[in-house]
């Protein structure tokens, strides 16, 4: 019996170390293509064994035009404002629907729930903000359509607070002469950490890698987020390689292309923010989802 | 507590709740801008759309819309490949995120089970556009790895992934797995952790082996999850992920027939001239089809199951 259970231990061990190589060999790929020079790329492709060491493709992502770090700044700026406006509207609307004693909870329950069951779709949405919000080419256009407010997580933030918040507390609270906005801040926020720290996560993911506000509202250049930005430059990259054949017929150098590797540096730079931050709320990530999703 | 005259009531319910409803107004507002007001425009669909006029004064055309879509084959195609790759992936999804999930529950070493937890989930962390560049990484005609390290030295010929459909159908559902599968195994992983350890113990007394508790215990326990599951991905049915499609294919022309859903067929549209008029009635054929399928698959597991269902 201890025989089989351990060999079972270990094939379970050998499964898991193939799925996580799965998960991270794609990543590989793309750092080590970073970190080469563009000669090799060109001749090898993009390959797991570095060819020529080189750091010219960080060198020029981060010189050059100054259009990344610009993307960079807006990506972080909506990121965190988007984030944080996201956290309080959700909290606010989450904790009186958590509340059983609240008369009228239902409709304001139901008026939040349709709209995961029902919607206008993409062209009515887009008319809205662009002709009537007027949003095309402003920082509004990442911020606010869409992202700001999920149905889905106001309604995890519900479940976790009603199950994790015994309603004697809240009493006790008002027996000892608290305001319902006091005990939001002192009793129920700080329960409610968790699903804080989850949420946070979710909606700082939703914001940092959300590129299609971007394709559908920015035109212009100057506005491009880092998502936006690297959507552009793969389209472009297509766009250029496609030519490249006819190009390299007429005795135009591919050499004379943009570099393949700082497209990999690109990608390597737009996912190191959400790496760094990843762990750090990887802790609160399966009691979140445990309290406010599944019992949901 | 009791009043008869209305008036006192309210007065009374607004002092003792007031500043609880106000905690409503922002994502009240919020959701009437974003969510609500958008629904109403979906009548565009019955409209020979103009930019002068807008949505609410253009002219009326009827069904027009619907007439000219319903007799394109692009109608069946985007019908056809939402249906089909959503079901593959609801199918073949669960099936590989339960599994992982109770494979993590069965390892005994806490340092690992934390490990793998943490790694599973890194593609569910980046964007969609990040995942086409590691696409691309692959599978690009001149570079890409597959062409040139593996087919290469296999003395194959290399293959233009973006330009031939056949490929995308495994490529779309290898991808979309590989993105989602660590959230979802999560999701059942946080539902394994509530089991009452009690249940294992008496099984394990009772001489149970590992498969009969799997059996008996494990997914039983996993089974309203799978379900709640199982009914929002249904409901979401008619909804793609545009991304993936739009996106990882890097929008080429090609591959259209593959990779061509509803939602990327309204967008097309909408950016193209002169195709709004069949993309939004595309569009209101998702937004309703799509609502009446939740309606419907609810009401069915109302029927048979209704501690199950979502409403």
């Amino acid at each position: 019996m201890v025989e089989k259970g351990k060999v079972f231990q270990i094939l379970v061990h050998f499964i898991f170390i193939l799925l996580c190589l799965s998960c991270l060999i794609p990543f590989v790929l793309m750092i080590v293509s970073s970190f080469t020079s563009e000669t090799s790329l060109i001749r090898d492709g993009y390959s797991f064994w570095p060819g020529e060491f080189s750091l010219d493709a960080y060198k020029y992502t981060l010189m050059d035009t100054g259009a990344f770090l610009k993307g960079y700044g807006i990506s972080i700026l909506v990121t965190t404002a988007g984030t944080l406006v996201s956290l309080i509207i959700t909290t606010l609307y989450a904790y009186p629907l958590s509340r059983k004693d609240l008369p009228g909870k239902n409709a304001m329950s139901f008026f939040l729930f349709f709209t995961m069951l029902f919607n206008g779709g993409l062209i009515p949405r887009y008319m809205m903000w662009t002709q009537s919000l007027h949003i095309k080419n402003t920082y509004w256009a990442y911020i606010l359509p869409n992202l700001l407010m999920s149905a889905f997580y106001v309604i995890m933030m519900r479940t976790y607070m009603s199950n994790s918040i015994p309603d004697e507390i809240i009493d006790a609270a008002k027996v000892d002469g608290a305001g319902e906005g006091k005990i939001l801040i002192r009793i129920v926020v700080p329960v409610a950490k968790p699903i804080l720290a989850t949420l946070t996560l979710l909606t700082g993911l939703g914001y940092w890698n959300d590129w299609l506000n971007g394709l559908y509202f920015i035109t212009n250049d100057k506005y491009y987020s880092i998502q936006v930005l690297l959507n552009r430059m793969l389209l472009d990259l297509q766009f250029l390689m496609s030519n490249a054949s006819q190009l390299a017929g007429s005795g135009v150098q591919i050499g004379m292309l943009p570099t393949m590797g700082i497209k990999m540096a690109m990608a390597v730079l737009g996912i190191l923010p959400m790496l760094i931050i990843y762990p750090l709320f990887q802790r609160y990530f399966v009691q979140g989802i445990a309290i406010g999703a599944v019992k949901g | 507590m009791k009043c008869n005259a209305g008036q006192p009531l309210v007065k009374k319910t607004l002092r003792k709740y007031g500043l609880l409803y106000l905690m409503f107004i922002p994502g009240a507002v919020y959701l009437l801008i974003n969510n609500y007001i958008p629904m109403a425009g979906i009548i565009i669909a019955f409209k020979n759309y103009n930019v002068r006029d807008g949505i609410w004064k253009s002219p009326w055309v009827g069904f027009d819309n619907f007439e000219y879509l319903f007799k394109t084959k692009d109608a069946w195609i985007i019908t056809r490949n939402t249906l089909g790759y959503n079901l593959a992936f609801i199918v073949l999804g669960t099936v590989f995120a339960v599994t992982v999930a109770i494979l993590l529950y069965e390892l005994k070493a806490q340092r690992a089970r934390k490990a793998y937890q943490t790694i599973i989930l890194i593609p569910f962390l980046i964007s969609m556009v990040i995942t086409s560049y590691l696409v691309y990484g692959f599978l690009a005609q001149d570079v890409g790895f597959v062409n040139n390290s593996i087919l290469k030295n296999l003395g194959k010929d290399s293959i233009s992934w973006y330009s031939e459909a056949k490929y995308w159908p495994f490529i779309l559902i290898f991808v979309n797995l590989w993105k989602q599968f660590g959230y979802n195994c999560i999701i059942y992983y946080a539902t394994l952790m509530g089991i009452d350890k009690g249940y294992f113990e008496a099984a394990v007394i009772d001489g149970a082996g590992r498969w009969q508790r799997i059996r008996n215990i494990t997914l039983p326990h996993l089974k309203p999850t799978i379900i709640i599951m199982t009914l929002l991905a249904l409901g979401k049915i008619f909804y793609s992920d545009f991304g993936l499609f739009y996106q990882v294919p890097m929008n080429s022309g090609p591959l259209v027939n593959a990779t061509n859903t509803i939602d990327t067929y309204v967008y097309r549209g909408m950016m193209s001239t002169g195709n709004l008029g069949m993309s939004s009635a595309a569009g209101f054929y998702q937004s309703i089809v799509g609502f009446v399928l939740v309606l419907s698959v609810n009401l069915i597991v109302r029927r048979v199951d209704r501690e199950n269902a979502l409403f």
